[in-house]
């Protein structure tokens, strides 16, 4: 862990509860500068009450909450919203004004100097359509514009909720890129999503929540390692070979016959380069070999469905 | 204070981006105009002031419009930008929550004042160019009386719907509750208290007590402003029989309906801190 000094997000044992709901129990977690953490979880895990804690919408039932070292809800947080860049999750945007209209609107608000944003615009591929009305923008589109106004004022701490939800593959590339450039430049990163399979390796962190808690936190490989899941080697080879590897690599339980050539082995992540050296020894018998890791689909479903491990010992 | 500006400019220019300013201001003028001709048709030779009858007719019409512009133009004001998902963002934004409401309220009212003055101006001008009025001797006072007292008409409506904006959880609820004060305050009150003044029941209520039930609502401020606060449109409108200790100053009028306005907005900025988001 980072010294305190360091931390622009800061949750410890927070909780917030509705009447009798509780959205958020004993959240404790922290984001350093220039660190990105990605809040994983289904509708209604608690991220957005966690993204509205962080913004000062709402108040902790209980703990504590700093966002540059100070209590969002506080009157002394105002002047620190500056620094703070938002995307919300479903967010449209008055139709009647332009893509650069809306920019300059949300620029005034943050007191930033008049300008034209023709940069900003550039950086989401919309400077075609600045002069457009968002009315006739499509979901991307005004998904892209809001990233835009996010990144307005080159933020300290960007809170993206869903970023990508609605975006091509490329487009969202081109998130990532950015999210990636924002942390170059010194930003911290929390986005939040509910498909991990989204996320890049730009992200440091996953945290993901289950019904309010916090049940994993940790680089995307260790929470692979954490809940067991085992790597795959697929090979084709002839089948005297297929044979011999299946001899050399031993437990017979971990090799299955797809079809005739096809050999996959189901191994723990950790032994995974001990068994590419025994199968190389036939190396020129080997047509192809494809390793596939647990998806994180599968990572986050045993995260969500069981109890394992915690966020604290991470 | 630059950012309640801010919020006011964007509402402004949304006003006339989506053509909301051009049509309220042909409707209000349109509906001022033919009001006006035929009201002035009648009078024929008399010393009676033609604005006086023009002022008259469209008090009546302001009374039913300006306060349904003026909550058509308000009534999802924070519950719009809710349901847009912009609220959580705007309020990510260092500004506070009164902010919002004022700039809200400010834009709204500018664009309410533009409709009327340029609304009712294109009509009182049209009619002295056509007629054989020339326009300086034209009483201006009453009709500024009646662009003021309208404006000020309408701020009350966009303070009401505003504060409606707040309380509701969805611009359907919102746009009801807008219909129903609208029906109450134009209509329903008005009906009520001629029923009960006009029952046996009047006997318990003084002269000086139904007045001021009358008062307390706006509209009817309103209308007292302008009908019985000259002596022209007094006689016109059938005011001219009240006795000294029946009307009402001008200046309480007025109060009363900056009172309106104030109010709902304190209400408003209260009940917006408390809004769970």
């Amino acid at each position: 862990m980072k010294m305190d000094s360091q931390m622009v997000m800061d949750f410890a044992q927070v909780s917030k509860t509705y009447g009798k709901v509780k959205a958020l129990e004993d959240i404790t977690l922290n984001l350093a500068k220039g660190s990105s953490v990605a809040l994983v979880g289904h509708n209604g895990a608690g991220k957005s009450t966690l993204i509205k804690l962080i913004l000062g919408l709402i108040k902790p039932s209980s703990g504590r909450v700093r966002v540059f070292r100070q209590e969002p809800t506080s009157g002394a947080f105002n002047p620190l919203r500056c620094k703070i860049g938002y995307l919300p999750e479903q967010c449209l945007f008055q139709k009647s004004l332009t893509g650069r209209e809306t920019l300059i609107f949300y620029a005034q608000l943050k007191g930033l100097k008049a300008g034209k944003f023709n940069d900003s615009l550039e950086r989401v591929d919309l400077a075609a359509a600045a002069d457009r009305k968002v009315g006739t923008y499509s979901k991307g589109m005004r998904q892209r514009l809001g990233v835009a106004q996010a990144l307005l004022g080159a933020p300290e701490l960007l809170v993206l909720d869903e970023p990508t939800s609605g975006l091509d593959p490329i487009a969202r590339q081109n998130i990532y890129k950015i999210i990636g450039e924002e942390k170059e430049r010194g930003a911290s990163v929390l986005i939040s999503s509910h498909v991990l399979t989204e996320l890049d390796d730009r992200i440091d962190q996953v945290a993901i929540l289950n019904k309010g808690k916090l049940t994993a936190m940790g680089t995307i490989p260790i929470l692979r390692r954490k809940v067991k899941m085992k790597s795959e080697i697929i090979l084709s080879a002839p089948k005297l070979v297929i044979e011999q590897i299946e001899k050399s690599v031993g437990t017979p339980r971990d090799c299955t016959r797809k079809r005739d050539g096809v050999l996959s082995i189901s191994c723990d992540p950790e032994n995974k380069i001990a068994i590419l050296e025994k199968i190389m020894v036939f190396g020129a018998g080997i047509e192809n070999i494809e390793i596939q890791e647990p998806s994180l689909e599968l990572v986050y479903n045993a995260y969500s469905n069981s109890n394992i491990g915690g966020a604290q010992d991470v | 204070m630059s950012r309640i500006l801010v919020l006011a400019k964007k509402e402004v220019r949304d006003g006339y981006r989506n053509r909301w300013i051009i049509l309220m201001t042909l409707v209000l003028a349109t509906l001022a105009l033919v009001l006006s001709l035929l009201g002035s048709a009648p009078v024929g030779t008399t010393n009676i002031s033609p604005l006086a009858v023009t002022v008259v007719s469209l008090s009546s019409l302001s009374i039913f419009f300006i306060p349904l512009i003026a909550l058509l133009l308000s009534y999802d004001s924070i519950v719009g930008e809710e349901e847009r998902g912009t609220l959580t963002l705007l309020l990510s934004h260092p500004i506070s929550k009164t902010s919002i409401t004022l700039g809200k309220f400010l834009g709204q009212f500018l664009i309410l004042s533009f409709v009327i003055v340029v609304g009712y101006g294109a009509a009182v001008l049209a009619l002295s160019f056509g007629g054989d009025i020339a326009i300086d001797q034209l009483q201006w006072s009453i009709f500024f009386k009646l662009l003021y007292s309208s404006i000020l008409l309408g701020g009350v409506f966009l303070a009401l719907g505003i504060l409606l904006s707040i309380c509701t959880k969805d611009r359907g609820t919102a746009a009801a509750y807008a219909i129903g004060l609208w029906l109450l305050f134009v209509v329903l009150f008005d009906m009520a208290l001629l029923g009960v003044l006009s029952s046996t029941g009047s006997s318990f209520i003084s002269d000086e007590a139904a007045k001021w039930i009358m008062l307390s609502n706006p509209a009817d401020a309103y209308r007292m402003f302008n009908l019985a606060g000259s002596s022209d449109t007094a006689v016109l409108s059938g005011m001219s029989g009240l006795r000294d200790d029946q009307g009402v100053p001008n200046g309480a009028l007025l109060s009363l309906l900056c009172a309106w306005i104030v109010v709902p907005l304190m209400a408003s900025c209260i009940l917006f801190q408390r809004k769970s988001i």
